[in-house]
C-alpha cells in the first residue's frame, strides 16, 4: 500500500468517516438535497481536475467550461445519432478534449503565451466553441441538444438511464477516483515536475526538467478528466445548450471550490465545492422564504465570496482548517 | 455592386474599432503601467454605458457631452478601485491579482443585472437615423461622431503621457519600478492614477458606444475578452498598437458578419488572436519581450 504511505491516521479516519456518511447520505435524503449533493460532488470532481493544472502545474485556465461542453457534446451526440452507449461515448469525449488540450497548450507553451495571457487564450477558445457549437447544426446549434427521457423507474448504468441515487453514486465513485489520482499524480515523478515548474519554471529548466511537456501532460490529464464531467453532465440533465454549458460564467465558476478551499492542495478542491454549493443554496432557500426572486443575487454572493478569500485567505480556507486538525505540520 | 456592401460595412467596422481601440487603450495604459491586468474591463464599460443611458434619460444631453462626467466618474471609481483593493496586491502572485479582478468582475455584472435587469436598452438621439454620404460609402452619422471623439480622447492621452511632467513620472513608473522609488515618486499614488486614467478611458468608450449600439448587462464578459484580444494583437503595452487592434478586430468582425452570418463574427476576432499568437507573440507593433 505504497499509497497510503506518509498519510497521517487521523487523516486517513476522517477521510473514511467522510466517505462513509457521503455514501448514506442518500438513505435520508430528500429528492432536493441529493440533488444539492449531486451538484456538490460535481463541483468537487471538476475543481479536482482543474487543480490538477493550475494547483500542480500552475497553469491558470479560466476555459474550463470548453471540455465540460465538449465532453458532453460528443458523448450525447454519440447517444442521440448512434444509440451509443455513454461509456463509448466517453472514449471519444477524453480522446476529444485531449486532443483540445493538446492544441491550446501546444499553441500557448510553444510561444511562450503563460500566465494571464495564456488564461485569456484558454477563454478564447471557450468562446470560439460557444459560437462555434451555435452554428453547430449536427448537434441542433443554439435551439439545443436533448437527450431521449424514457423511464427512470430502472437504473440502466449501461446507458446512463435512472434514478438521481444513481447519479449521486457515480458522481461519488467520480469524486473519489479523482481524489485518489490526484493523491497518485501529486507523488509520482511527474507531480514533483509539475510543483517545481509551479514555484520556478526557470529553475526547473535549468535542472533539465523538460517543461514544456510537462505542461503538455498536466493540461492532457486535467481536460480529460474534466470530459468525463461533462459526460454525466449531459446525461444528467438531458439538454445541452451553447450558450450555458461553454459559457464564461460557467468556467468561473469550477475555480471557485479549489481557490476557496486551496489551490494546490489535495483536499481543498472538495472543501471548497461543499461551503460554496452548501452556502448558495442555503442563500437560495432564503430568498426563497422571503420571496425574493432576483436573478445574479448567488452570483454576487460568489463574487463576495472569491473576494472575502483572496484577499483574506490567500491559501484558501483548507489549509488553516488542515493545520488545527494536525494533519498538516509547519506554516 | 456588392463590392459596395463590403465597402460600407467596412467603413462602419472601421469606425467601431477605433472606439473599441480606445478601450483596449484603457486596458493597455493599465497592464503597461501597473501591471496588473484588469479582468473587469469590460463590466467597467457596461457600467459606464448604464451612466450613459440614466444620465440621457435624466438630463437629455447628448452621449457626446455626456463622456466628459462619464469619464470623470470612471475615473474615481478606478482610483478607489486600485487604492482600496490592488495595491496591498502589487507583490502578490500573478494569478492571486487576477482572482481579485474575476471576483470584482462578478460582483459588477450582477449588480448591473440586479438593477438594470437582463433586457437590451438603448438610446434615441436626434441623429441616430443619420447618415453621410462621401462617393459610393454611406456611413452612420453616430459612429462617425463617436469615432472622431475616440481619437480626438486618445489624442489627448498621447499628449498627456508624452508632454506633461506627471505622464513622465508615471512612464518612469511604468519602466523601472525601484528606480520610480528611488528618485522619490510617490508609485502607489501614480499607479491609483494610472488605473484612473485606464478606467476614465473606457468610460468615455463607453458613452460613444452607447451612441452607436444596445448594452446588456451580460456582455461585460464579451467586451473584457475583445479588449485582450484587441490588445494582445496590436501589442502590449504599445498605444498605437492598442489602436491599430481596435480597428482591426472592428474590421475583421464587421466583415466576418456579412460574409458569414451576424451572430459568428466574434469567432472570426478569436481566430485572429489565435493567428497573432503563433506567427507575432508579441502583437504586431509590440516589442519582443526581453
Amino acid at each position: 500500500m505504497s499509497l497510503l504511505e506518509g498519510v497521517p491516521r487521523r487523516g486517513l479516519a476522517l477521510l473514511a468517516a467522510l466517505l462513509v456518511l457521503l455514501l448514506v447520505f442518500p438513505m435520508f435524503a430528500s429528492g432536493y438535497l441529493l440533488a444539492v449533493g449531486f451538484l456538490i460532488l460535481y463541483f468537487a470532481y471538476v475543481g479536482q481536475a482543474w487543480n490538477v493544472m493550475m494547483g500542480f502545474a500552475g497553469q491558470l485556465s479560466l476555459g474550463h467550461s470548453l471540455y465540460v461542453g465538449l465532453g458532453a457534446y460528443a458523448a450525447a451526440a454519440l447517444y442521440v445519432h448512434f444509440g451509443l452507449s455513454p461509456w463509448i461515448g466517453l472514449g471519444a469525449a477524453i480522446a476529444l478534449c485531449a486532443l483540445a488540450g493538446a492544441a491550446i497548450g501546444f499553441l500557448a507553451f510553444r510561444f511562450g503565451v503563460a500566465g494571464v495571457y495564456f488564461a485569456i487564450l484558454t477563454i478564447a477558445f471557450a468562446e470560439f466553441a460557444r459560437i462555434g457549437f451555435d452554428h453547430f447544426a449536427w448537434v441542433r446549434g443554439s435551439s439545443g441538444l436533448f437527450l431521449p427521457v424514457a423511464n427512470y423507474t430502472e437504473n440502466d448504468l449501461w446507458n446512463l438511464r435512472g434514478s438521481p441515487t444513481m447519479f449521486y453514486y457515480l458522481m461519488l465513485a467520480m469524486t473519489a477516483g479523482a481524489f485518489v489520482l490526484c493523491h497518485a499524480l501529486l507523488r509520482s515523478r511527474m507531480g514533483y515536475y509539475w510543483q517545481a515548474i509551479r514555484e520556478s519554471p526557470e529553475a526547473a529548466e535549468a535542472l533539465g526538467v523538460n517543461v514544456f511537456r510537462c505542461k503538455m501532460v498536466a493540461v492532457v490529464i486535467s481536460a480529460a478528466m474534466t470530459s468525463l464531467a461533462g459526460v454525466v453532465f449531459a446525461f444528467y440533465y438531458n439538454n445541452l445548450f451553447p450558450e450555458q454549458i461553454f459559457h464564461v460564467s460557467r468556467s468561473i465558476e469550477l475555480i471557485l471550490g479549489p481557490i476557496i478551499g486551496g489551490i494546490g492542495t489535495l483536499f481543498g478542491p472538495i472543501v471548497g465545492a461543499f461551503l460554496l454549493t452548501g452556502l448558495a443554496e442555503g442563500l437560495r432557500e432564503l430568498m426563497l422564504q422571503l420571496g425574493i426572486d432576483v436573478p445574479g443575487v448567488k452570483q454576487v454572493f460568489y463574487g463576495l465570496c472569491l473576494l472575502l478569500v483572496v484577499v483574506f485567505l490567500p491559501d484558501g480556507v483548507w489549509p488553516p482548517i488542515a493545520r488545527r486538525l494536525g494533519l498538516r505540520r509547519g506554516p | 455592386m456588392p463590392v459596395e456592401i463590403y465597402l460600407n460595412v467596412a467603413a462602419s467596422g472601421l469606425l467601431t474599432g477605433l472606439v473599441y481601440g480606445l478601450m483596449a487603450l484603457g486596458l493597455s495604459v493599465i497592464f503597461g503601467v501597473v501591471r496588473v491586468v484588469n479582468f473587469a474591463h469590460g463590466e467597467m464599460m457596461t457600467l459606464a454605458m448604464y451612466l450613459t443611458l440614466v444620465l440621457f434619460g435624466a438630463l437629455k444631453l447628448d452621449p457626446l457631452v455626456l463622456l466628459v462626467p462619464i469619464a470623470a466618474a470612471l475615473f474615481v471609481f478606478g482610483y478607489l478601485l486600485q487604492i482600496g483593493l490592488i495595491n496591498p496586491f502589487i507583490n502578490r502572485p500573478e494569478h492571486s491579482q487576477f482572482m481579485l479582478l474575476v471576483a470584482v468582475a462578478l460582483i459588477l455584472v450582477n449588480v448591473q443585472l440586479i438593477v438594470f435587469g437582463p433586457d437590451a436598452q438603448g438610446i434615441r438621439t436626434t441623429y441616430s437615423f443619420d447618415s453621410y454620404q462621401l462617393g459610393p460609402l454611406i456611413v452612420d452619422a453616430s459612429k462617425v461622431y463617436a469615432a472622431g471623439a475616440a481619437l480626438v480622447v486618445a489624442a489627448a492621452l498621447f499628449a498627456f503621457f508624452r508632454f506633461t511632467l506627471l505622464g513622465k513620472a508615471i512612464r518612469a513608473c511604468a519602466d523601472n519600478y525601484h528606480g520610480a522609488l528611488v528618485v522619490g515618486l510617490n508609485v502607489k499614488r501614480l499607479y491609483a492614477l494610472t488605473f484612473g486614467i485606464g478606467a476614465a478611458c473606457v468610460g468615455a468608450a463607453g458613452a460613444m458606444l452607447m451612441a452607436v449600439t444596445d448594452v446588456t448587462p451580460t456582455i461585460g464578459p464579451a467586451y473584457t475578452l475583445l479588449a485582450f484580444v484587441i490588445v494582445i494583437t496590436g501589442g502590449l503595452g504599445s498605444m498605437p498598437g492598442a489602436l491599430l487592434g481596435g480597428l482591426l478586430i472592428g474590421l475583421t468582425e464587421a466583415l466576418g458578419g456579412v460574409l458569414f452570418t451576424p451572430s459568428a463574427k466574434s469567432m472570426f476576432a478569436f481566430g485572429l488572436l489565435v493567428l497573432v499568437l503563433l506567427f507575432r507573440p508579441q502583437g504586431i507593433l509590440g516589442r519582443k519581450a526581453a
